[in-house]
C-alpha cells in the first residue's frame, strides 16, 4: 500500500464525529406498540381527542399492514426484519420540557447542541447570521429560538406539540392532507406514534426574514425517532427551511421514520434543505440509523414553488423520496440531491413529481456517489396527468463510483398522460478516473484533496442550491464521509 | 539535476523501457524523439510517478534524491512538472480554483506563504498574457469544452505559474496548429533559464524549430539509440527513424 493510501486508511478509521452520547435522564416508554402506548404518548402530550383519534386510526391501519406484510420490499436495500414490538416509541429528557426561557433548559442539553455546533442561546450567535432553531431531542422539541422576533411578522414557528395545543385549526386543516395517515407503511407508523417535530406557518405575503431550522438528535438507546414536520406558506409567502440530524454511535440499528408535509398556496415558495448525517454504522455495517422517511410537498396554489435540496451522507439505510404534487397551474417543483454511500451504507432515494396543473414544471438533479461497498439507487417518478397541458420535466441523474465493490442503479419511472408534455431524462454513470486523480497529484495536490475536489465538483449543481452556511458544512461532510474511499 | 541510470520500467506488466541512461543538468533543454511505441510517453509517466508504471531496475535521482521513492504529488512539489499529452477534463472543478490550490500546495511545500485570491488573480493574469489565454477559460471547469489548443495553453499556463525545476513536455505539439504552436513555444521559452531543465518529448522536428534543444536523443525499443546536438533532429526529419531502428535491433 502506498504512503498516500495508508494515510487515507488512517483517516477512514477516525470516528464519526457526532457519535457521543449525552448523559441525560430520560423518561422512556418500555418497548412495544399497542393502543396503550399510543394513548400514553397522546396523554403525555395532553392532546385533544381529535389528535388521539387520528393516531388510533393510524395504529389500527398499521397493525393491519404488519399482518398483511405491507412493509415495502421494492426498494433495493437489504436489512433483517424489524421487530416493531422491540422498539421504544417514546423517550424524552426528564427535566421539564416546557420551559419559559432557555435558562431553564437542562445545561447538559445545551452542551449537547453546542457540541453539535448549534447554539440555542440567541445572544451567543455572533456570526451575524440569524437562524431560528427548533431542537428536537429524541422524542421532544427542547427549544425553539427567535420565536418572538418571528411572531412580530405573524410567523408561527414552534414544536409540533405546541402547535396542536395553540393552533389546532391549522393542524386539523393540514395534518395528513399531503401524506395521509395510510399513505405507506412507515408514514402510517409515524402517524400513530409521532412524538414531536416542527411546525411553521408563514402568513400571507410575508417573506420569512431568517432561515428556519430544526436540528434532530437521537440520543437514547433502543428508541426510534418519529417526528413530524408541517410547513405552510400562505399566499405570496416565502420561507427557507433547513434540517440537520445526528445520532450517537451504537451497535444496534435505530429506526427513524419521519413525515414531512409542505403546503404552498398561490405564489408561495418553500425551500426545504436537509443535511442528513445520522450515524451510518461502522465500516462493517454494524449499527447505524434506518432512515425511512416520507417527505412530500403540495403546490396547491397557482405559481407556487417547492424546492427540495438534500445532502444525504449518513444512515445505514436511506429510503426517502421527497416529492412534489404540482396541483396549481404554473407551479414549480424542484429536487436537488446528493447522496453518498460509503462502506456498507445503502440508499434508495429519489423523488416523485406529480404534474396535475397546467404549465407546471419540475427539475430533478440527482447526484449519487458510491464508495467502499456502498449501494445506491436513484428511484424517481415523473407523472404527467391528463389535464397538465404544457407540463415540463427535466431530470438528470449522475452516479459516480469510487472503487470496484460499490454499486449505482437508476430506476426512472415515467407516466405521461398528456401529449403536450415535455419530459427529458439524462443519466450518466462514471468512475472517478485514475487519470483525473493523477492529473491533480501531478500538480501537487494530495490524493484525498483531489478526491474531495472531484466529488465536490461532481455535486456542484446541487450544493449551490443550499443556503450559504450549510453549503460549506455539506462540502466538509462529503469530504469526511469519503475518507478511506480511495486506495 | 536529473540522473537516469540503467532504467528499466514496465507499463502495466509490459516491459517498455529497457535500459536508459540520461543525465540532464540545470539550464539544459533535452529533446527525446522517437517513433510511436518507442517508450517516449512511458518515460514521462515513469518520471512523474503515474500509477501503473513500475520501475523494475535502475534508478532515477532528482537533485541527488531517489525520485522513485516519492509519491507523485511530492515529485510535483519538489519541482517536477509534466505537461500532459492529453490533459484530462474534470467537470465541476473550476480552473481558477484548481490552479490556485495547486500553486498553494507547492508554495507551502517550499515554505512560502499561500497566495490569496487577489494575489493569485494578479499573477495568473500576467501569465495568461504570455500564452494568450482568454480569461473566460479560467472560470470554466478544468479543460471542459476546451479546444485542443486551449488545453495545451492551459498546461503551459500552469507551468508558468508553478515555476518547476524540471519541465517535462509530453508531445505538447500534438494537435496544435502553427499559430498555437508558436504561442505554446513562446510560453515554454519564457521559462528557460539557468536553474531550470527541460525534457521535450516529441515525434516531430517541427516543435524543435521553436524550442531549440541543447541535446537530442533518439529513443527506440526502450533505449536511447543515438544522441547528438540539435542538428540530429533535422537529420531525423530528413531520413525518418528507419535507419536508426535497424541499428538498434
Amino acid at each position: 500500500m502506498s504512503e498516500g493510501n495508508a494515510h487515507l486508511e488512517r483517516l477512514a478509521n477516525e470516528e464519526y464525529k457526532y457519535g457521543f452520547v449525552s448523559d441525560i435522564e430520560s423518561d422512556q416508554l418500555p418497548p412495544g406498540l399497542d393502543e396503550n402506548v399510543v394513548r400514553t404518548i397522546s396523554a403525555k402530550k395532553r392532546e385533544p381527542q381529535w389528535m388521539l383519534d387520528f393516531r388510533l386510526k393510524a395504529l389500527r391501519r398499521f397493525l393491519e399492514m404488519v399482518d398483511e406484510n405491507h412493509e415495502p420490499t421494492w426498494a433495493k436495500v437489504d436489512y433483517p426484519p424489524i421487530d416493531y414490538q422491540s422498539i421504544s416509541y417514546y423517550s424524552a429528557p426528564k427535566k421539564p420540557v416546557e420551559v419559559a426561557s432557555l435558562d431553564e433548559v437542562d445545561p447538559e442539553l445545551l452542551r449537547t447542541y453546542e457540541k453539535l455546533g448549534i447554539s440555542l442561546l440567541e445572544q451567543k450567535r455572533l456570526s451575524g447570521v440569524k437562524i431560528a432553531v427548533d431542537a428536537v431531542f429524541d422524542s421532544v422539541s427542547v427549544a425553539t429560538t427567535f420565536r418572538s422576533e418571528l411572531q412580530k411578522k405573524g410567523i408561527i414557528f414552534c414544536s409540533f406539540s405546541e402547535a396542536v395545543e395553540h393552533h389546532p385549526d391549522l393542524i386539523r386543516e393540514y395534518l395528513g392532507s399531503v401524506v395521509p395517515y395510510s399513505d405507506n407503511f412507515f408514514a402510517c407508523l409515524n402517524s400513530a406514534v409521532f412524538s414531536d417535530g416542527s411546525f411553521a406557518y408563514i402568513p400571507k405575503g410575508v417573506h420569512c426574514p431568517m432561515e428556519l431550522s430544526t436540528y434532530f438528535r437521537i440520543n437514547s438507546a433502543g428508541t426510534g425517532q418519529f417526528e413530524r414536520t408541517l410547513l405552510i406558506a400562505a399566499e405570496g409567502a416565502k420561507v427557507s427551511y433547513l434540517e440537520g440530524c445526528t445520532a450517537p454511535m451504537r451497535d444496534e440499528n435505530q429506526l427513524h421514520a419521519a413525515v414531512v408535509e409542505l403546503i404552498a398556496l398561490d405564489d408561495a415558495s418553500i425551500k426545504y434543505s436537509t443535511v442528513q448525517n445520522w450515524y451510518p454504522g461502522d465500516k462493517n455495517g454494524v449499527g447505524g440509523i434506518y432512515n425511512f422517511v416520507t417527505k412530500r410537498g403540495a403546490c396547491r396554489g397557482r405559481r407556487s414553488k417547492i424546492s427540495w435540496t438534500q445532502v444525504e451522507t449518513g444512515s445505514a439505510i436511506t429510503w426517502k423520496y421527497p416529492s412534489c404534487i404540482l396541483q396549481g397551474d404554473e407551479s414549480v417543483g424542484e429536487f436537488y440531491s446528493v447522496a453518498m454511500t460509503n462502506h456498507r451504507q445503502q440508499a434508495d432515494t429519489g423523488t416523485k413529481m406529480i404534474h396535475l396543473g397546467k404549465n407546471t414544471t419540475s427539475t430533478i438533479i440527482s447526484k449519487g456517489i458510491s464508495a467502499g461497498r456502498g449501494q445506491q439507487s436513484y428511484r424517481g417518478l415523473v407523472k404527467i396527468g391528463p389535464k397538465a397541458d404544457g407540463a415540463r420535466n427535466y431530470s438528470q441523474c449522475d452516479s459516480l463510483l469510487l472503487g470496484d465493490e460499490c454499486g449505482a442503479h437508476t430506476f426512472p419511472y415515467l407516466e405521461v398522460k398528456n401529449a403536450t408534455a415535455t419530459v427529458e431524462h439524462e443519466a450518466t454513470t462514471s468512475k472517478i478516473g485514475e487519470d483525473q486523480l493523477f492529473y491533480c497529484r501531478q500538480r501537487g495536490i494530495s490524493e484525498e484533496d483531489a478526491v474531495s475536489m472531484i466529488v465536490n465538483g461532481f455535486c456542484k449543481e446541487v450544493l449551490r442550491e443550499l443556503p450559504m452556511e450549510f453549503a460549506v458544512e455539506a462540502q466538509n461532510l462529503l469530504s469526511v464521509s469519503l475518507e478511506g474511499a480511495v486506495g | 539535476m536529473l540522473e537516469i541510470k540503467n532504467l528499466h520500467a514496465n507499463a502495466g506488466d509490459k516491459p517498455i523501457i529497457k535500459g536508459i541512461d540520461l543525465s540532464i543538468r540545470a539550464g539544459e533543454v533535452h529533446a527525446i524523439m522517437g517513433p510511436n511505441g518507442s517508450g517516449k510517453s512511458t518515460l514521462s509517466n515513469v518520471l512523474a510517478g503515474r500509477p501503473g508504471y513500475t520501475v523494475t531496475s535502475g534508478e532515477v535521482l532528482f537533485l541527488g534524491r531517489d525520485l522513485c521513492a516519492m509519491e507523485p504529488e511530492v515529485r510535483a512539489r519538489e519541482g517536477i512538472f509534466l505537461a500532459f499529452q492529453y490533459p484530462v477534463e474534470i467537470p465541476g472543478v473550476n480552473n481558477n480554483y484548481f490552479l490556485k490550490a495547486s500553486l498553494n500546495a507547492i508554495r507551502s511545500h517550499r515554505g512560502e506563504p499561500e497566495l490569496d485570491a487577489m494575489d493569485f488573480l494578479k499573477l495568473s493574469k500576467e501569465k495568461m498574457k504570455l500564452v494568450e489565454m482568454p480569461s473566460e477559460l479560467m472560470g470554466r471547469a478544468i479543460n471542459q469544452g476546451f479546444s485542443g489548443g486551449e488545453k495545451k495553453r492551459n498546461e503551459i499556463l500552469q507551468m508558468l505559474l508553478l515555476e518547476p525545476k524540471l519541465c517535462i513536455l509530453d508531445e505538447t505539439d500534438s494537435g496544435l496548429d502553427i499559430d498555437a504552436l508558436r504561442v505554446v513555444a513562446g510560453g515554454v521559452n519564457a521559462l528557460r533559464g539557468p536553474d531550470r531543465a527541460m525534457l521535450v518529448i516529441t515525434h516531430y522536428q517541427r516543435l524543435l524549430d521553436y524550442i531549440v534543444p541543447d541535446h537530442v536523443h533518439v529513443l527506440s525499443g526502450g533505449r536511447i539509440v543515438k544522441s547528438g546536438g540539435k542538428e540530429l533532429a533535422l537529420e531525423l526529419e530528413e531520413k525518418g527513424y528507419g535507419w536508426l531502428e535497424k541499428g538498434a535491433a
